[in-house]
């Protein structure tokens, strides 16, 4: 079976709840079958209204939704077909466990037998068999949640929507729910569409991701593409930690450019400069500029330590470098620990291909 | 566990519990004092009352007082077909000599006659004698009073006597569902032409009924909108709920009046649009309709304002899920959200029936002759008949049917589902 490249195609929607501002602007995203596609974006950057409308509880302003070649707008949402995840699992309270997982099946018609089954087999899948006749109530958040996975897929739904799901829940089962949604997803090979604004959520666990910003998609690629290659200064602010330098293109070649800052030079990758005198900014990961590199580099400065923070499995070190005092360093823990120290003046290296020059910010 | 778990002491060696208690005491004191006032005026203004109504309505002491001795002397009156004795006849006799004295012996031809009637003629006889000074006490009193009046005679003025004697009795209460303790003691039905309480009781429950029903189903949609609207018009439509609230009762009762007489503006628009005949305009007042439209409108706000507190709890996603999941808009309301709002439901019902079922004021006003209520008859006898014991028969057995539909909610639904806000 061929997977179809194309199975929920947003085609050119747009979206405004009041008619002055648009709160999704002239969206195109084609979601391949079996992939899990996180959108990614700070609240009100349109993410949710996009689910909501792939859900159905939304209409597009203008544009097609297709799912699987056919146009749903005008299908509400109980013809969609569509599991959905909500932020707060909305387990329904007066239902057991079993009877809120047999809600789908029996409004489907389901017979009894097959609905056990089905029960059943879901319950076990998010290992939870034997919770039949708690009460959503008498769960943990965890197992709530894990209720409300299992629910949105008894019924064997194409594309199962999640927004935010994982929200309220604390950090150690947060993330080993995420490893858990994410190997059922690979089990199953449902489509998954997942909605976030939990970076490090979203890296784990998708295919691909669509950074929403400003109710457009800034960059739709693989977790990896997305935080190795940012496309443009919000990706590459909003994705893991970044220090940026803002300055002048003063010359640039194939993949070079010396970008002039307010007292100094650096070397840079050009992405979106194009010519000498544009304004840039230029990126580099706090983990990509290495004190007292061995290595020959082609940006090499020194810098003062302001800050040291201790952060367990590695230390945060704020330095003034280049007349910016927010340059952050990341030095792993390691046994041959560095001594580092407030005020003391450190080498600091890096190469210019990871040092990104994107679009001013 | 086993039972035999050891007793956690403290550091000085008390038991922990005792310790606890010990440091919690404080804490009691001060919660006490805080609601003692509550409590006290808890006491003064509603347990005192009732249990001053209750007395009131069992209270028959009157007799019991006035004929002391012969009460005594009836004690040995055994054979109760038969006339009483001698020594029955001379105890009476002196009792009310006493009451003579004392001028009180009107007072016990009234209470004797509202037993039997025409007692009244014949204690007065007995009055006009012993003031002549007829009566020879040294003869045979029973040959003497017989002869003033042959009813003396008639052995059922006797017993009517003696059923007076205990100083606490239900004849009221069973006056109020039109009963009456017998000459024999035992319990009757006053004739089918006199059988008014019943009728009252039984309409008090339709309407109570009826009423609760009309508010459910206009309130439901009402709580709804209030609880699903945005905020800004959510609180103009509050506002719409409350302002009933805050009008005076008889004001919109006597609005009402306005709206509902015959040349009023109901009527009018009746006629504008030929729906009726101007000189064939129904009566929708002072009978069973003005009450139900007045007492559903007033009673609106008590059942949206429960319903919309548990309606507001309901997260929104709920019925979004029940959508996402295959159940039409229908099947997700009555599946998911419907049964989330049984509690609203449940305490708004009770509330609204608590309250129709001793209105007093709306009916009263535009209720008419078919249209009033028990409570309405309640307030006749308070201050009409001024039967205040019969008034307060009535007002416990109301009391009593609100605990009694009280608990069988709670058998049915739980008290503990109610949720008032």
């Amino acid at each position: 079976m061929s997977k179809n490249p194309e199975f929920v195609k947003f085609d050119k929607v747009d979206k405004s709840y009041d008619g002055k501002v648009l709160v999704v602007k002239d969206l195109q995203l084609d979601i391949a079958e079996g992939e899990f596609i996180t959108m990614l974006g700070p609240s009100g950057s349109g993410k949710t209204t996009c689910l909501m409308m792939l859900a159905g509880f939304e209409t597009p302003t203008h544009g097609e939704i297709l799912l699987d070649g056919n146009i749903i707008s005008n299908i509400p949402p109980h013809k969609r077909g569509i599991g959905m995840v909500f932020q707060n699992y909305a387990l329904f309270p007066h239902m057991t466990v079993y009877e809120n997982l047999a809600f789908p099946l029996r409004v489907r018609k389901v017979e009894k037998d097959e609905i056990d089954k089905k029960v059943d087999k879901a319950l076990s899948m998010v290992s939870l068999g034997g919770f039949e006749t708690r009460m959503p109530a008498q769960l943990s958040g965890g197992q709530q949640q894990r209720v409300a996975v299992a629910r949105a897929l008894v019924f064997d739904p194409a594309v199962v929507l999640m927004d935010e799901p994982l929200g309220a829940l604390d950090k150690n089962l947060r993330e080993s729910m995420q490893y858990e949604i994410k190997h059922i997803h690979e089990s199953i090979g449902v489509t998954v569409v997942y909605v976030t604004h939990d970076q490090s959520e979203a890296l784990t666990m998708s295919n691909r991701i669509a950074v929403f910003n400003d109710g457009k998609v800034q960059q739709l690629s693989n977790p990896a593409e997305l935080y190795e290659k940012p496309v443009n200064s919000f990706v590459a602010e909003f994705i893991g930690e970044n220090n940026t330098f803002n300055g002048e293109v003063v010359d640039i070649d194939k993949d070079k450019c010396k970008v002039k800052l307010a007292n100094s030079e650096i070397l840079a990758n050009p992405i979106s400069v194009k010519s000498k005198g544009e304004k840039t900014t230029v990126s580099l990961r706090p983990e990509r500029a290495l004190i007292n590199p061995t290595d020959k580099m082609d940006n090499m400065f020194t810098g003062n330590i302001e800050e040291v923070i201790y952060h367990g499995d590695h230390t945060r070190v704020r330095l003034n470098l280049l007349g910016s005092s927010e340059f952050i360093l990341k030095v792993p823990n390691s046994t041959s620990n560095l001594e580092l120290n407030v005020s003391q003046d450190i080498n600091i290296g890096w190469n210019s291909v990871d040092a990104r020059a994107l679009d001013p910010k | 566990m086993s039972s035999e778990t050891k007793q956690i002491l403290t550091t000085d060696g008390i038991p922990l519990e005792v310790s606890l208690k010990k440091a919690e005491k404080k804490n009691k004191i001060r919660a006490f004092l805080l609601v003692a006032p509550l409590l006290l005026f808890l006491a003064i203004t509603y347990i005192f009352p009732i249990g001053e109504m209750f007395m009131r309505s069992v209270d028959d002491r009157m007799v019991t007082n006035m004929l002391p001795k012969t009460f005594k002397a009836m004690e040995k009156w055994e054979n109760l077909e038969e006339l009483p004795s001698e020594e029955v006849y001379r105890a009476f006799y002196e009792d009310y000599k006493l009451l003579v004295e004392n001028q009180q012996h009107g007072k016990l031809g009234q209470r004797l006659n509202k037993e039997k009637n025409g007692f009244n003629t014949i204690t007065k006889k007995l009055f006009r004698q012993i003031k002549r000074k007829k009566i020879d006490e040294s003869a045979s009193l029973k040959e003497q009073i017989n002869k003033i009046h042959k009813r003396w005679r008639n052995v059922e003025f006797w017993q009517a006597i003696k059923r007076t004697a205990p100083p606490y009795t239900a004849a009221k209460y069973l006056k109020g569902v039109d009963m009456y303790l017998a000459a024999d003691g035992s319990i009757a039905q006053v004739d089918e032409d006199r059988r008014i309480h019943r009728i009252l009781w039984l309409r008090t429950l339709e309407i109570a009924f009826f009423v609760t029903l009309f508010c459910f189903f206009m309130g439901y949609p009402i709580a709804h909108l209030l609880a699903t609207l945005p905020m800004k018009y959510s609180n103009l439509l509050m506002i719409c709920v409350l302002l009933p609230f805050w009008t005076s009762l008889l004001v919109r009762t006597a609005s009402w009046m306005i709206l509902l007489q015959q040349q009023g503006i109901v009527n009018d628009f009746f006629v504008m649009i030929g729906l009726v005949a101007d000189d064939n305009r129904p009566e929708m007042m002072y009978n069973k309709v003005g009450t139900y439209v007045a007492m559903t409108q007033i009673l609106l706000p008590f059942m949206v304002l429960p319903l919309y507190s548990v309606m507001k709890t309901i997260s929104p996603s709920l019925m979004r899920a029940g959508k996402s999941l295959g159940g039409t808009p229908f099947v997700a309301f009555w599946k998911v959200y419907f049964p989330l709002t049984i509690p609203g439901i449940g305490a708004g019902c009770l509330l609204v029936f608590i309250l129709a079922i001793g209105y007093y004021i709306t009916p009263a006003l535009v209720g008419g002759a078919s249209g009033t209520l028990i409570s309405n008859q309640i307030a006749f006898h308070m201050k009409t008949t001024l039967d205040w014991s019969f008034a307060s028969a009535m007002g416990l057995m109301l009391l009593t049917g609100v605990l009694v539909i009280y608990w069988i909610y709670n058998k049915l639904v739980g008290v503990d589902n109610i949720k008032l806000g």
